[in-house]
């Protein structure tokens, strides 16, 4: 065997499981063989559930390869067949789970080295803006805006609205704010995105500037994700050198540069208010609205404030046009979602899919059902604030309205599986006492509210007045809906109620037991 | 009790830290990133220079410090294990899993063994859904973690 080309992911999750092992692994194979191999260290594909992996480059393509049983087993019978390895996944573009995906976000995730910004380039990278760059303003924001894209952090705002509003905004000072503080629970799409595509993020960055008249961009990202800041940092320099960033980009005479700022682990910072404040440096409290961001955010200066995702979409609605992310979809839920299959489930991984795909086709066909095998229970879409949703009512659309008609909400497109152990009533306890721990402590909907949603549900499970105490619940779900300033305090119900509604059996039977576990 | 130690030229090093951060805007949370970056942690005594550089009052400082749960007024353990404690996490058995270390160290989450070595805390998602339960050890990610590998991951360190 001559020199060969291997694809290992650096994404921190692959790590977390071996990745950097299986590189030792090959590396000492080949070094026994004297063969020294070319290991490129790319991002995530987002198949979790094979890693560790790697893939072989041939003349066909790049095939993977996923070791059982021991790592130096695996590699040392590629060394010696190859392709007929017992191990080989096959060709990794006709993996079904792969092949399935529509991949726009995400095309160039796990397969370029995150690092060089000629391989970023050599694969379409930096095509949007140097669209963009000859593009009047104007013409940038109606681009954005008949694409359809809404931003992807979870409230689904039209992007092309908010970016008019900033770009109409009077002042010199304008900002772009990333919001990577991606703190939901069975969320990592951000993370993916940031350590194995760091470019398209910039570029996405410096294409908002442009639109809207901001000089300066912050992405704040959070301190549990490390490896994404240091890839960003490194990604952020790189291209300052490159000439795309800074005080004269690709010589256009426009101005564009970018600000890392990391987190210090509130989850309510997520929140587009407590995160300007966050980056002012101030206790991450939420700001009650009106005003709105993008008249007076950041610094009190007009300011973009989109998700990572978001962002992200803009280079290809530009490079390709907005017709072309448009035609993916279903109704007002335009382009492609990157569904995020967690918790217990068999084949947890990204999935990016448009629009309108169902709960059921994520779980069942890509996610393979429970990683237990026993039957699902409930899925929690949309992070801790989200609904959980049960077994029956998988065959609705993945959509914005489709799951807010029915009660529920997209968020950010974590998907998290539960199987027939799981508890309803300590999971709607645990959303009151996750906002009681993250509340900012602004609002006394939220700060309170939680603390006593807490010790209303350990009454109910305590078997103490179940009734009252649960009529009492619902009419606190009702005050933190109606009066808190933000999400936090206003979804926490959302996970308590579905709870309560689609599982009243688990409430039924503690309150029954008179369980006193928290009593 | 634990009594912490005032650092060596701690307002050397303070002044050092607050020159370097002169250009950043809103700089109070970074300021105190970079403190405990130093230190492993922030000493009380950093909040009067800190506040007085950057025109703010002794309340506005400690009301960031304490605000945040990343940062510490103590030094941490030698070692510190973080056991995420969200949804996918739980769906994975991570409760059980904090309650295996938490008798295996006799503490609780956000408590110190006794010996001082280590620290188990409690986290909120460390993007590592898909392979749940996760852990830190030392800072270190793991998926599909279990006792057996948290107590390796620490033997390893010793």
């Amino acid at each position: 065997m001559k020199s060969e080309t291997f694809f290992v992911s650096s994404d921190s999750a692959s790590v977390s499981v071996g990745a950097d092992d299986l590189v030792r692994a090959i590396t000492a194979e080949a070094a026994r063989r004297g063969i020294e191999p070319r290991i490129v260290r790319t991002g995530s594909r987002g198949l979790y559930f094979l890693e560790p992996m790697f893939e072989l480059e041939t003349q066909e393509g790049r095939f993977g390869f996923q070791p059982e049983g021991t790592m130096a087993e695996c590699v040392t019978e590629m060394f010696d067949i190859g392709v007929e390895a017992r191990t080989c996944l096959g060709l990794m573009d006709d993996l079904p789970w792969l092949h399935k995906q529509e991949r726009l976000t995400f095309e160039r995730c796990g397969i370029v080295d995150p690092r060089s910004i000629n391989d970023y380039r050599f694969h379409g990278g930096f095509l949007g803006l140097e669209r963009a760059l000859g593009m009047a303003p104007e013409d940038i924001v109606a681009a954005v805006t008949e694409s359809g894209l809404r931003g992807r952090g979870g409230a689904g705002f039209p992007a092309g609205v908010k970016w008019s509003t900033v770009r109409g905004a009077p002042g010199d000072v304008k900002y772009v704010c990333c919001n990577a503080d991606e703190g939901d629970s069975g969320t990592f799409a951000d993370r993916m995105l940031m350590e194995g595509d760091p470019f398209l993020l910039i570029e996405g960055m410096i294409i908002a500037g442009l639109a809207v008249g901001a000089g300066k961009g912050f992405i704040y990202i959070r301190s549990e994700y490390p490896a994404a800041i240091q890839m960003m940092r490194q990604a952020i320099e790189t291209a300052r050198i490159a000439g795309w960033l800074g005080g004269d980009i690709r010589e256009s005479g426009k101005a564009f540069d970018i600000e890392i700022r990391e987190g210090a682990g509130a989850y309510v910072c997520g929140e587009e208010t407590a995160m300007l404040e966050s980056l002012e440096g101030k206790r991450g409290m939420v700001r009650a609205k009106p005003p709105l961001p993008a008249l007076e955010g950041l610094f009190g200066r007009p300011t973009v404030v989109n998700n990572v995702l978001t962002l992200a979409a803009v280079p290809m609605i530009v490079a390709r046009g907005a017709a072309f992310y448009r035609n993916y979809g279903m109704g007002h839920s335009r382009g492609t979602q990157p569904f995020q299959l967690a918790g217990c489930i068999r084949n947890g991984g990204l999935v990016e899919k448009a629009f309108g795909t169902t709960l059921r086709t994520l779980i069942e066909d890509f996610g393979g059902g429970t990683a237990t095998g026993r039957p699902l229970k409930a899925v929690q879409v949309g992070g801790p604030l989200g609904g959980y949703i049960p077994e029956h009512l998988l065959d609705l659309p993945a959509d914005y309205e489709a799951l807010a008609e029915a009660g529920f909400m997209l968020g950010h497109g974590g998907l998290v599986v539960f199987d027939d152990r799981a508890d309803m009533l300590e999971q709607a306890r645990f959303a009151m006492e996750f906002c009681a721990i993250e509340s900012c402590g602004k609002c006394t909907p939220c700060r309170l509210g939680a603390q006593r949603g807490v010790e209303v549900i350990d009454r109910v499970a305590a078997g103490v007045e179940p009734a009252k105490n649960l009529a009492l619940l619902d009419d606190l779900c009702t005050l933190m809906k109606d009066g808190s300033l933000c999400a936090l305090g206003g979804l926490t119900p959302m996970p308590v109620r579905t709870a309560l509604y689609h599982f009243p059996g688990d409430f039924e039977r503690a309150a029954a037991q008179g369980d006193i576990r928290w009593a | 009790m634990t009594i912490v130690k005032t650092p060596v030229d701690l307002a050397g090093r303070i002044g050092r830290i607050l020159s370097e951060h002169e250009a950043v805007e809103g700089a109070c949370l970074v300021v105190l990133q970079a403190i405990q970056r130093e230190f492993g942690y922030v000493p009380a005594g950093a909040l009067e220079p800190v506040a007085r550089a950057l025109n703010l009052s002794h309340a506005d400082v400690y009301g960031v410090l304490t605000f945040y749960h990343d940062l510490r007024r103590a030094p941490p353990a030698r070692h510190v294990v973080r056991v995420c404690q969200s949804e996918a996490c739980q769906a994975m058995g991570s409760r059980s899993l904090t309650e295996q270390l938490s008798r295996r160290f006799d503490i609780g989450l956000g408590e110190t063994t006794a010996d001082g070595a280590t620290t188990l805390e409690a986290v909120y998602c460390l993007g590592n859904c898909a392979l749940s339960p996760a852990v830190t050890v030392d800072g270190a990610l793991y998926g599909r973690a279990t006792e057996f590998l948290v107590l390796e991951r620490l033997g390893a360190a010793e």
